[in-house]
């Protein structure tokens, strides 16, 4: 009872998604700190030897769901899963990832269960929490910290009264780390009929088609990401040849995604993907915080930005002022020059 | 045969926080709102949309336009009026401040439920809280399920409407049974503008606070005989909502701080674009293996 609860995702190939095992590796050191164990909620179809993996990461208790009407997704039947195991179980925390499924289920079970739910969560952390209205007490809450209003303020968030205190975090925001000592999970198998109903079946999917992720930012070492400052498809065309030069990937900054300068699945940012690369050249950005949330932890920051002032620039190991088209070819030449 | 539906588009009035100026914050660190210039939800309009297309493919539809907010949110109503709904509904009442998504959810289920409508359709967030969460909620709250990341709503035939949405890397199809609640992505077609012809018709349309503030005398304005000028407003009275459940006391989460956003300032190195700085940079990236 009273434990933190992971809800984990599975994408094709019954596979556990990235984003979950960061969170069971934040969870893991919730549970150290607040002396209490860590469960999993894994709902899928074909989903034999899983407990293996979530093993690794510290998982002491599994829920295991296996179903084909759990796969693919759909909300319903998950949401009465979850909020059934929930109802039951009584965690204190439950975290999921702050993903399609994610952010369709969290709310839906929120809802369900009246408790509070904040979303997109950069960190999270255990502390007091004293409510000056109520007068009232309170240890060991979970700090939700999130940029709010556009990521012009970090909001830290608690959730006093109501349980589960549950967050949404983004992909790549938590670090993945496999625990040095594990033993295998206690697996309890879910009895899915008991509380999923044919009301549950009512949304069906009829097509997916899914497109085979060739951009892959995250992984990236180098990644030379454009902003708004860019201007055109044809700036970034440039940046796509530094990156290929100097063997990086391009990203960008939402202004640059809206103005559709670049794909989607480049954005670097509280909306979009939060990238730890040892080089990172930002030209063009100004430097917002929705932006930089995404990109603070990389090793090394080059900002190409033609206003000295850009905030970015704070940010940056070395501002070069100038316009980005120009720099950008400088950089080009003079690595060719200088790798001969 | 698709029998005529009744749709309510759920919109907010939202600060510009894309276009944030120096003089969006005050300087105890809270925000100015005042600075900032009210917009309609970016996404709520992909959905109002949404709306539109539907209700022109099946005659007799109607869209209503359910927005929550303080008096000026009425703009939003207008503009939906604009651009194509039927009409709207304003839901104001200061015992909504201070609600988070949960409390906000409450009082918009208790708002459709009178309603009565057969499809609810919403942005997917909103730009000042990006969210998501709003949506979901609702649909919970009315028991109807929900379908997210709506990027069109392909058509509805016997009761069953087929959806294509965009998830992480690709598309998904479904299709469902109304009730729905349908929460619409960005990638979904962009709203049409505002029709010349309805803006002329409904430039003059007010809540009636908005014509108590203007008028001491607006029962007796034109509007009597023209009702199709009158923006419904409703507080809690008109929704049959719980007190407990709204506003402050209705939300289980609370801001424990704010915080300003500070750069931590790095000790950086300022280069110009001569040939000369861009030339000792690679030199010295390759040098210290950052690259090559």
């Amino acid at each position: 009872m009273n434990n933190i609860f992971v809800y984990c995702e599975i994408s094709e190939g019954a596979k556990v998604a990235e984003v979950s095992l960061e969170l069971l590796t934040k969870g893991r050191s919730l549970a150290n700190t607040l002396n209490c164990k860590l469960e999993a909620i894994v709902l899928g179809d074909n989903l034999d030897g899983v407990e293996n993996e979530l093993s690794k990461y510290g998982v002491d208790i599994i829920h295991k769901g296996n179903d084909k009407v759990l796969f693919p997704y759909t909300t319903l039947p998950h949401s009465a899963i979850v909020c059934g195991i929930f109802e039951e179980e009584k965690p204190q925390i439950a975290l999921m990832g702050a993903t399609v499924i994610g952010r369709d289920l969290g709310p839906r079970v929120s809802s369900k269960l009246h408790s509070g739910l904040t979303a997109d969560c950069t960190s999270l952390e255990i502390g007091p929490h004293d409510d000056v209205k109520t007068k009232t007490h309170y240890d060991n809450l979970l700090y939700q910290i999130r940029p709010a209003f556009g990521g012009n303020i970090i909001a830290t968030i608690v959730n006093p009264e109501c349980r589960p205190q549950m967050a949404t975090v983004r992909e790549g925001v938590m670090k993945k780390e496999e625990i040095s000592n594990p033993t295998p999970a206690e697996v309890k198998n879910i009895d899915v009929k008991k509380y999923v109903t044919d009301s549950d079946l009512v949304v069906n999917i009829i097509e997916r088609h899914l497109e085979k992720l060739d951009i892959n930012i995250k992984d990236a070492h180098i990644i030379i990401a454009g902003g708004y400052g860019v201007g055109s498809k044809e700036g970034f065309d440039l940046l796509h040849q530094l990156a290929d030069v100097i063997g990086g990937e391009v990203g960008a900054s939402r202004a640059a995604v809206d103005a559709g300068f670049t794909e989607h699945a480049r954005q670097i940012g509280q909306t979009g993907v939060t990238v730890r690369p040892k080089l990172y050249i930002a030209c063009g950005i100004s430097g917002q915080i929705q932006h930089t949330a995404g990109m603070e932890e990389s090793a090394m920051v080059i900002s190409i930005n033609n206003d000295a002032d850009a905030p970015i620039n704070q940010l940056a190991d070395y501002a070069i002022v100038g316009d980005v088209s120009q720099v950008v070819k400088k950089m080009i030449k003079y690595y060719k020059e200088n790798t001969k | 045969m698709t029998k005529p539906l009744k749709i309510v588009v759920l919109a907010k009035q939202v600060p510009d926080t894309r276009n944030v100026g120096k003089d969006a914050m005050k300087e105890d660190g809270t925000v100015n709102r005042a600075a900032l210039e009210a917009i309609y939800n970016p996404e709520d309009l992909n959905a109002l949309e949404q709306a539109i297309r539907i209700k022109e493919k099946y005659e007799g539809t109607t869209v209503t336009v359910l927005t929550m907010g303080p008096p000026r949110a009425s703009d939003i109503i207008r503009e939906s009026i604009f651009r194509g709904a039927n009409d709207g509904i304003l839901l104001t009442d200061r015992a909504f401040a201070g609600s988070d998504t949960l409390a906000t959810s409450y009082a918009l289920s208790c708002a459709i439920r009178k309603i009565n409508p057969d499809i609810v359709i919403a942005g997917r967030q909103a730009i000042d809280g990006d969210t998501a969460q709003v949506g979901p909620q609702v649909a919970e709250k009315l028991n109807f399920p929900q379908i997210t990341y709506v990027e069109n709503v392909e058509s509805i035939e016997n009761g069953i409407v087929t959806i294509i949405r965009r998830i992480e890397n690709g598309i998904e199809k479904v299709e469902a049974k109304y009730p729905l609640v349908l929460t619409i992505n960005e990638s979904a077609p962009v709203c049409r503008p505002r029709n010349a012809r309805r803006v002329l018709k409904y430039r003059h349309s007010k809540t009636a606070t908005e014509l108590q503030a203007e008028s001491n005398d607006y029962i007796c304005d034109v509007r009597g005989c023209r009702p199709h000028l009158t923006i419904t407003e409703w507080g809690v009275a008109d929704i049959d909502a719980k007190a407990e459940e709204l506003g402050m006391s209705g939300s289980p989460t609370k801001v424990k701080s704010i915080q300003n956003v500070v750069f931590q300032v790095k000790d950086s190195k300022i280069l110009t674009s001569s040939d000369n700085d861009v030339q000792d940079l690679m030199q010295e990236l390759i040098a210290n293996h950052t690259i090559g």
